[in-house]
């Protein structure tokens, strides 16, 4: 199959509810102590009125999404698949209590020839995220890269 | 404690963020950030699996320099201001490095109304190497309207 043919392949909507839990231990884990991700009393005191979500929180949809991860929705080989470049559009704030819905599709695919031999493989995946009133709260794009084989720096 | 805020009039272009300096990525720090994202790619968590596949160890996820740096970035324009952030991720960081984020502000303009501010931030390597280079948008308060 060409590999143009993924272009307009959609995820299947998955929903993904926004865990005060779940905030703290990312935010834990990219080292960062700024208490409106830990502490209810601070957070409900700023503009946001509660725990925020960080800016690469909806990473962890990881969790949440059905039909499989990018890489074998794209059918690469996981051995091989690098993740090329990560992007972001904030509309309005997430916070711990949301849910959002989350639209996903293939919205690019292509090749083009390795700088060693063989070919590189392309494949740029969007989601739409959009919270309990309907409001969309964030564009993610995601571009994982399928080399010939082994990467050497 | 109150949140800081970086007001659109006390920023120039040029200005630099204060960097962000993580010491010795250890595995525990990428596991642990495996199991907060989901990420359970065995490449990065599971040693055998990395070095059939090539590599000399595991390696961090690109997404988790990506959560350093945007940890820089908002304590540098504050929470809830990134309206854009963009990162491509460049060389791998493996256990025992050190990654030390910066930024810079490149562009300073007002449109329909708001105050914007755009900035090349990247995070590298203790040998200077790009491991993540990046952008982002930001939206400050003005002082002028509070």
């Amino acid at each position: 199959m060409p590999i143009q043919d993924l272009i307009g392949k959609e995820i299947p909507t998955f929903e993904m509810p926004i865990e005060r839990g779940k905030i703290r231990e990312f935010a834990a884990a990219i080292g960062d102590d700024n208490p409106i991700y830990y502490d209810l009393e601070y957070a409900k005191k700023t503009k946001f009125g509660g725990i925020l979500a960080p800016p690469t929180f909806t990473t962890t949809k990881s969790f949440w999404r059905i039909g499989g991860t990018n890489q074998e929705i794209a059918g690469l080989d996981n051995r091989f698949v690098l993740h090329g470049e990560e992007e972001y559009e904030y509309f309005a704030p997430i916070l711990a209590g949301d849910t959002l819905t989350c639209k996903g599709r293939i919205a690019d695919a292509y090749e083009k020839p390795g700088k060693r031999g063989g070919k590189m493989i392309f494949v740029v995946f969007e989601f739409n995220f959009f919270n309990q009133r309907k409001e969309k709260v964030l564009t993610s794009r995601s571009t994982l890269i399928q080399t010939g084989g082994v990467v050497k720096e | 404690m109150e949140p800081k805020v970086l007001f659109f009039e006390d920023v120039r272009e040029g200005d630099e963020a204060p960097s962000l300096v993580i010491p010795h990525i250890t595995r525990t720090q990428i596991v642990k950030y495996a199991g907060a994202s989901g990420d359970f790619n065995p490449i990065h968590h599971d040693e055998i699996y990395a070095i059939r596949a090539g590599n000399e160890k595991v390696f961090a996820m690109g997404m988790l320099t990506a959560g350093f740096l945007s940890h820089m970035i908002t304590d540098w324009v504050g929470d809830g201001n990134l309206r854009r952030y963009k990162v491509r991720f460049t060389t791998r960081i493996w256990p025992g490095d050190t990654v030390t984020c910066k930024g810079k502000v490149t562009r300073k303009y007002t449109e329909g109304g708001k105050n914007f501010i755009e900035a090349e931030v990247f995070a590298e390597n203790q040998h200077g190497e790009k491991a993540v280079t990046g952008s982002f948008v930001a939206e400050l308060p003005s002082r002028l309207k509070s």
